[in-house]
């Protein structure tokens, strides 16, 4: 079976420095595979790099279609949604009008109407402030609506970066949960990249341990997560 | 984001971070330049010499805005007004007060300095586009200004006044233009020396600090309404002496000399040059010179046209100005070298 | 106090001029977050192009037509021509480029139609509107046409998804890109749209000041003025910055000694400056929280 995601040699540079050096991982359908690793070691930049965010070299494959020289918006359109580091929220915008964003490639409307419907039911604080600016919610309830508007993209795979960053413990839980439920149940693939290296575990089924640029380790999160002496060199746990 | 990310992140600063290092000449190409500008008169006749003073005297309007700009972040469409207050009051003081020339140029600079610093004060809670609207107001004012009625005994009014070319001292065997070029050079070199050693002081860190974060420098301690205010100051004055040189050079001061065509070609010439590139203001004020001339004797009914399109050649290939051919260059004698 | 209401009025009917031209100037500064001098001579050129039709026999309402859409389309190709490649360029840059624009546009445009002054019609005639002495019935047409367009930019950008996708798309570029959008065609739409309000706002003026190369650089400026005083993420703000600009005007003409025409540009720009001192972001601007 090929992979929904085949990342293979990936190397990105920011101007002359080198970030990833030659980095390889897969993902398959229906999986939820998490990206850990140390501050600076290249977490964000493999998902930017995904997204031709940043000049890179290297093969990433989706279905088997290569998304090398694409531009950003057209790889978003083959069904990757992305959410950034900082939740790259249009805070000017109401709740309502992010999650019309999130949706602005799709032709159905009605198929529309009833996503923003559910994704009030999965996010309830939502509903509650649905014409509100989005500039004005909190950090919890932002990175919910960043989640919200990437799935109401109807993705084949959910890209996101530090979704655990500046939230509360409790907050958090929640929103992993959701996350859990959305690739069981949505059947949406999710790569997320995390500093929280314990609650990502529990969450994924994969896990990948990148440092300075390369994956130094992969297996089953489960496994990673049992292996004392792996959690203490390179998850810090 | 890393730090990686961070030092290359996308998105325009209002004005681009020039390496303290990267903002003049090394000293062995600054000696070459420097004689030649010292030989060259010798050899030519004197129209070219005065065309040789006048690039001097633009440098130096465009390397004042390259300080203001360049240096400390702040964009002014307004530089003509100072070019032009420095001209009016060498030539009132010349005229009506029989002050020597020499003498007008200090005096001149005082007065330009203390005009762009007072200006500087309340421009402070401006910066960007409302900077620019309020420099472009002052430049469009200060024609009107100068024609004003009560004034007219002054300036002359809308004719303006007759500037008198002072001869060589001492009877020294040279010509007006030929003293005078001379004159002007010292006078370059010493507000260059001047500039680039401002730029490698304190202050100079002060005003690139303010120029790439002013909230990061004032977070930091730096005086940031002092050092604006300086800036706008010290750019005023030595914009000043170069309209102090012109109005003798060009032996006449008049109203619509001083319009905001006057400031856009500065503008332009500093882009031109490499914002922030002390040496490109020479450049640049070639560029202001001898383009306009070119365009019309390609086609005196679309001069303007011609020079758009030529401006558009030139930051296509150079949108960074002549400083990017200057680090190319750089880099060619880097590579020769190694082999 | 009569005189003080008629300088009023009076302002209010130029200031539909500036509000005209305030418009198309945050419509380009909402694409591109810059404000493009070149603006006004586009204006220019546009009425120009609609003079000429009618000089070779195309009706008003067919020649205005016309000139829209040759505008809107003009204004998209100048932008991935001219201003695609420029980017990356630092922001400097690009404001040279519109300098040269600017320089090619007003030259091309003088000797293709020289720059003797040019009668141009009013579909609205020149009667005195409702009897006033100070508003005829051209200056009513304009205001009507401004509030209109406003009415129009309005529900294009709150009800329309494409207008959704253009104000994102200028808001957070990158997370534009991250639900889909094209947000370098979002900047040619812009370009479009603001090219064709331009030719708009020149055709309202031109039957005012007379149409001739030169005709719009006092009015960008005005416009500029407006747009910013208004708050330059506010079309409203931009239409109500147009007639407080008509009015300082007007009553910097009528009250400040000594003020002659040409000192009226300078002073209405310190007056507007003055507000921004006190309001930095505009009079209905959004204040912009500066993040370090």
């Amino acid at each position: 079976m090929t992979p929904l995601l085949n990342v293979k040699d990936l190397r990105a540079y920011y101007g002359q420095v080198q970030a990833l050096h030659g980095l390889s991982f897969s993902l398959n359908e229906g999986s939820l595979v998490t990206l850990l690793g140390a501050n600076g070691a290249g977490k964000t930049t493999t998902l930017r790099a995904i997204c031709n965010m940043v000049r890179s070299t290297g093969g990433v494959e989706f279905e088997g279609k290569p998304l090398n020289n694409r531009s950003t918006e057209s790889i978003v359109r083959f069904g990757i949604a992305h959410v950034p580091q900082g939740r790259g929220t249009f805070t000017n915008m109401t709740v309502e009008e992010n999650l019309q964003l999130g949706a602005i490639t799709r032709k159905d409307r009605a198929g529309i109407v009833s996503d923003i419907e559910r994704m009030y039911a999965h996010f309830p604080v939502l509903k509650q402030r649905h014409t509100q600016q989005a500039g004005t919610l909190s950090g919890g309830e932002q990175q919910m609506l960043a989640v919200a508007r990437a799935l109401m993209l109807r993705p084949r795979l959910m890209l996101l970066d530090e979704p655990s960053f500046g939230l509360a413990p409790l907050v958090v839980r929640d929103l992993f949960g959701i996350l859990g439920k959305i690739n069981r149940e949505d059947k949406v693939s999710i790569l997320v990249v995390e500093q929280n290296a314990q609650l990502a575990l529990e969450l994924a089924d994969q896990a990948y341990v990148i440092e300075t640029g390369r994956i130094v380790m992969s297996g089953k999160a489960k496994d990673i997560a049992n292996n004392e002496e792996i959690r203490k060199s390179y998850l810090g746990y | 984001m890393s730090a990686a990310e961070e030092v290359v992140a996308e998105g325009h600063e209002a004005v681009e971070a020039v390496p303290k290092r990267a903002m003049t000449l090394g000293t062995g190409t600054s000696l070459v330049v420097l004689a030649a500008l010292l030989i060259v008169p010798m050899f030519v006749k004197n129209f070219i010499i005065f065309q040789m003073t006048m690039l001097l005297i633009y440098g130096l309007a465009v390397l004042a805005l390259n300080i203001l700009t360049g240096g400390s972040g702040q964009f002014s469409l307004g530089q003509s007004a100072f070019y032009a207050v420095g001209a009016y009051v060498s030539a009132v003081l010349m005229e009506h007060a029989n002050v020597n020339y020499a003498l007008t140029i200090p005096i001149s600079a005082v007065i330009c300095f203390g005009f762009g610093y007072l200006f500087g004060k309340p421009a402070l809670r401006l910066s960007g586009i409302y900077l620019a609207l309020a420099t472009f107001a002052l430049a469009t004012a200060m024609p009107q200004l100068l024609k004003l009625n009560f004034l007219e005994h002054w300036t002359g009014g809308v004719q303006g006044l007759v500037v008198t070319k002072p001869d060589a001292p001492f009877g020294l065997p040279m010509s007006q233009d030929m003293w005078l070029y001379y004159f002007t050079l010292a006078v370059t070199v010493a507000i260059y020396i001047f500039s680039v050693n401002l730029l490698r002081s304190r202050s100079g860190r002060a005003f690139m600090a303010i120029r790439d974060n002013e909230i990061a420098a004032s977070s930091m301690g730096v005086n940031v309404a002092l050092y604006k205010t300086l800036a706008f100051g010290v750019s005023a004055g030595i914009t000043g002496v170069a309209g102090s040189l012109g109005a003798i050079a060009v032996q006449f001061v008049a109203p619509d000399s001083y319009t905001i065509t006057l400031a856009i070609s500065l503008f332009l010439g500093m882009v031109v040059g490499g914002v922030g590139w002390l040496p490109g203001s020479f450049v640049g004020a070639a560029f202001i010179i001898f383009v306009p001339n070119m365009a019309e004797s390609i086609s005196k009914g679309l001069s303007g046209a011609v020079f758009g399109v030529l401006l558009f050649l030139v930051i296509y290939l150079v949108p960074h100005g002549a400083r990017q051919v200057a680090i190319l260059g750089q880099q060619l004698v880097g590579k020769l070298r190694k082999n | 106090m009569e005189l003080f209401t008629n300088q009023v009025l009076a302002g209010i009917a130029t200031g539909a001029i500036y509000a005209c031209m305030a418009l198309a100037v945050v419509m380009i500064y909402q694409a591109i977050d810059h404000l493009n001098f070149a603006q006004g001579e586009m204006a220019m050129f546009s009425t120009f192009i609609s003079w000429q039709l009618m000089q070779w026999g195309v009706s008003y309402w067919a020649a205005f037509l016309i000139t829209l859409a040759f505008s809107f389309v003009a204004g998209i190709a100048i932008e991935r021509i001219l201003f695609k490649p420029l980017v990356k360029a630092p922001v400097l840059t690009n404001v040279a480029g519109f300098i040269a624009l600017f320089a090619i546009i007003n030259s091309s445009a003088g000797l293709i139609w020289d720059f003797t002054i040019k009668q141009y019609p009013t579909p609205f005639g020149s009667a005195p509107f409702l009897g006033s002495q100070l508003i005829s019935t051209h200056q009513a047409g304009m205001i009507g046409v401004t509030v209109a367009l406003l009415l129009a930019l309005y529900f294009f950008f709150q009800y329309t998804r494409i207008g959704l996708a253009m104000r994102a798309a200028a808001s957070v570029p990158e997370s534009a890109r991250l639900v889909g959008i094209n947000t370098s065609w979002m900047i040619a739409l812009g370009w479009g749209m603001a090219t064709a309000i331009g030719s708009i706002a020149g055709m309202l003026i031109a039957p005012v000041v007379f149409l001739e190369p030169n005709m719009m650089g006092g009015v960008l400026i005005y416009g500029f003025a407006a747009a910013v005083l208004g708050g330059l993420s506010s079309p409203f703000g931009a239409v109500v910055g147009g007639f407080l600009v008509g009015v300082f005007e007007n009553l910097a003409g009528t009250y400040i000694p000594g003020v002659g025409n040409e000192l009226k540009l300078p002073i209405a720009l310190a007056l507007i400056i003055s507000v921004l001192v006190v309001k930095p972001a505009g009079l209905f601007g959004r204040h912009i929280v500066k993040r370090v």
